[in-house]
């Protein structure tokens, strides 16, 4: 049975005209479906404007949808209750910079999300946040300190250890590696493939970078203008891309 | 891409330059002394991740540092004139007109208050001596040339009403108005997507050879510089590690950070799908507490005590490297 089910999702934003007060439509996607297996990462690209992050918003539940279904783990998104909800789906976001609470140390922001949904003590919490902290790859000496006393990387390992923290059964990574230097890049890639495996995890990776998702997808979509225009096992879309769409991507990729 | 043989002249040498920030917790030396030359008609690539210098050293050829940056060098030559980094009159005198800059974000280095025909004329009259007329006329040829569509109301266009792509035409529109000789790119199509990142490189290359331009080309991606760069430097903690011909440095990497460079990133047409990449441990230093020796030393997997205790000199051939222990040519 497939983790995630979507079928014809559609989500439109309204906009109001200033003067005349007319409301206009504007559909950001226009119903799409796809299945996510379990333990299976599954790429999204396509340019800005595709819907990539409206997907990765409406998945979440941070947006409402306009229409169509979405079924996961054999329950409809919706009916999830909020305290279930966190549990399930969890996302890891583009910028480090500002995804942190800069007045928060290192521990808070990963023992956060217990601290909320579990009930226990606090040293309890810092205790399992420190062993998360272990786990993506961040020396626990460093739990004191301030969001602005990391790099880049080490931040994206803090949003990712926080996104673990519940243990939810889907991630949802909104271009987690394109703030970061390249060399910084493929560490967090491991790190993520690694975690894959530890945790059981399915991945939503979403990215506008080609060669990453080619790299750590198992599948891949392509989004164009809020409709997939292509879908399928990533060995196959980037040897043998049959859409128009997806062949000038490759083409544009150095 | 191979450079032509038959152009070999220096348009500009550098030797010795350095940037040092006067800050309240002391001097950031973020530029340690470096020389380099850019030929005639050539795209020089420069590679290197934040903070290896890469923007400060073409800032500082345009003179555009805050006040606070030190800039010494030994020698500067442009176009076989002496320049003065520290000196504004000289700076004035070619900037704009001998070397022309685009920046990373198109969309914060456009004025966002007043039209794209007004800063564009206005760049001209700088410039030229013409009539606002004959500017106006002028800037429609050069948007047409950079292939913006209904030039003519984009000329009546503020920069939001722009796209990212079309934005940064307008910045290259206004960059080679002038006719530089050196045209500086830093990270030209970062902000943009791939299609778009494709036709803003092949456009440049374009204006490049018809305009027998020279061009600094900065970008954190190898691929890209390989598809566009005749030669190629690596630029780590402002140093730079290796130097020379693209093809060969891409093919056999001799400093051990410019192999990881290449092994780190992942490719969209090669390459095996889900084995571990090759991850360069550690991060970049931070400028105020730099690592002695060989500042690559901490990350590097062939690092010995002498990388500890004494930097390794940049050799002095064409193809460059600074390394104790380079990598063997297979």
């Amino acid at each position: 049975m497939s983790l995630l089910k979507v079928k014809n999702l559609k989500k439109s934003y309204v906009t109001k005209n200033l003067f005349f007060g007319a409301k206009k439509e504007e559909p950001v996607l226009k119903g799409i479906s796809f299945e996510l297996e379990e333990n299976q990462i599954l790429g999204v690209v396509g340019e800005s404007g595709c819907g990539k992050s409206t997907l990765a918003k409406v998945l979440t539940r941070l947006e409402e949808a306009s229409g169509g279904e979405i079924i996961f783990n054999g329950k409809d998104l919706r009916s999830f209750s909020s305290k279930e909800f966190p549990h399930q789906i969890q996302m890891v976001f583009q910028d480090p910079f500002q995804s942190l609470n800069p007045r928060k140390k290192a521990w808070e922001i990963i023992a956060d999300p217990i601290l909320v949904t579990e009930n226990i003590s606090t040293s309890e919490a810092k205790q399992r946040a420190l062993a998360m902290m272990q786990k993506v790859g961040l020396l626990t000496e460093t739990s004191e300190r301030y969001p602005h006393q990391f790099s880049g990387g080490q931040r994206q390992r803090l949003g990712i250890a926080r996104a673990l923290m519940l243990r939810p059964k889907l991630l949802i990574l909104d271009e987690p590696v394109s703030a970061l230097d390249v060399s910084i890049q493929a560490q967090v890639l491991n790190l993520l493939l690694d975690l894959q495996k530890e945790f059981h995890l399915s991945m939503i990776f979403i990215s506008h970078d080609l060669s990453v998702v080619k790299h750590i997808s198992d599948k891949t979509l392509v989004l164009y203008f809020g409709e997939i225009v292509e879908m399928g096992p990533s060995t196959q879309i980037f040897s043998e891309p049959q859409h128009q769409y997806t062949q000038k991507l490759l083409e544009s990729a150095p | 891409m191979r450079l032509p043989l038959h152009l070999n002249n220096k348009l500009l040498e550098i030797e010795k330059l350095s940037v040092q920030f006067k800050t309240d917790s002391g001097a950031i030396e973020a530029l340690r002394p470096i020389s380099f030359t850019v030929l005639e008609g050539e795209i020089l690539g420069v590679v290197g991740e934040s903070g290896s210098g890469k923007s400060v050293t073409n800032l500082a050829l345009m003179g555009l540092l805050p006040a606070n940056a030190q800039i010494t060098a030994q020698k500067v030559v442009f176009n076989k004139n002496p320049l003065n980094l520290n000196s504004q009159k000289d700076l004035r005198a070619i900037r704009g007109s001998q070397i022309a800059m685009i920046f990373q974000d198109p969309m914060t280095a456009l004025n966002p208050s007043l039209t794209v025909g007004y800063q564009m004329i206005e760049t001209l009259r700088c410039h030229f001596d013409i009539s606002k007329k004959v500017a106006e006329h002028r800037s429609l040829a050069l948007l047409k040339r950079v292939g913006i569509s209904n030039p003519e109301a984009r000329l009546k266009s503020y920069p939001f009403e722009l796209s990212g792509g079309m934005s940064q035409r307008v910045m290259i529109a206004m960059a080679i108005s002038c006719h530089p000789k050196l045209l500086i790119a830093d990270e030209p199509t970062t902000a943009l997507d791939v299609t778009i990142q494709k036709q803003i490189l092949d456009l440049l290359l374009d204006l490049q050879k018809e305009n027998k331009m020279s061009m600094i080309f900065v970008s954190h991606d190898l691929a890209l510089i390989k598809k566009y760069a005749h030669r190629v430097q690596v630029m780590y903690a402002g140093e730079i590690v290796e130097g020379g011909n693209t093809e060969e440095v891409i093919k056999t990497p001799r400093h051990p950070y410019t192999f990881g460079l290449l092994k780190a990133r992942p490719s969209a047409h090669e390459g095996k799908m889900k084995e571990p990449l090759y991850a360069i441990p550690g991060v970049v230093p931070s400028l105020r507490e730099r690592p002695s020796g060989c500042q690559f030393h901490p990350r590097c997997f062939r690092a010995t005590e002498l990388c500890k205790k004494q930097a390794p000199l940049l050799t002095t051939a064409a193809r460059n490297f600074a390394c104790h222990h380079p990598l063997e040519i297979l």
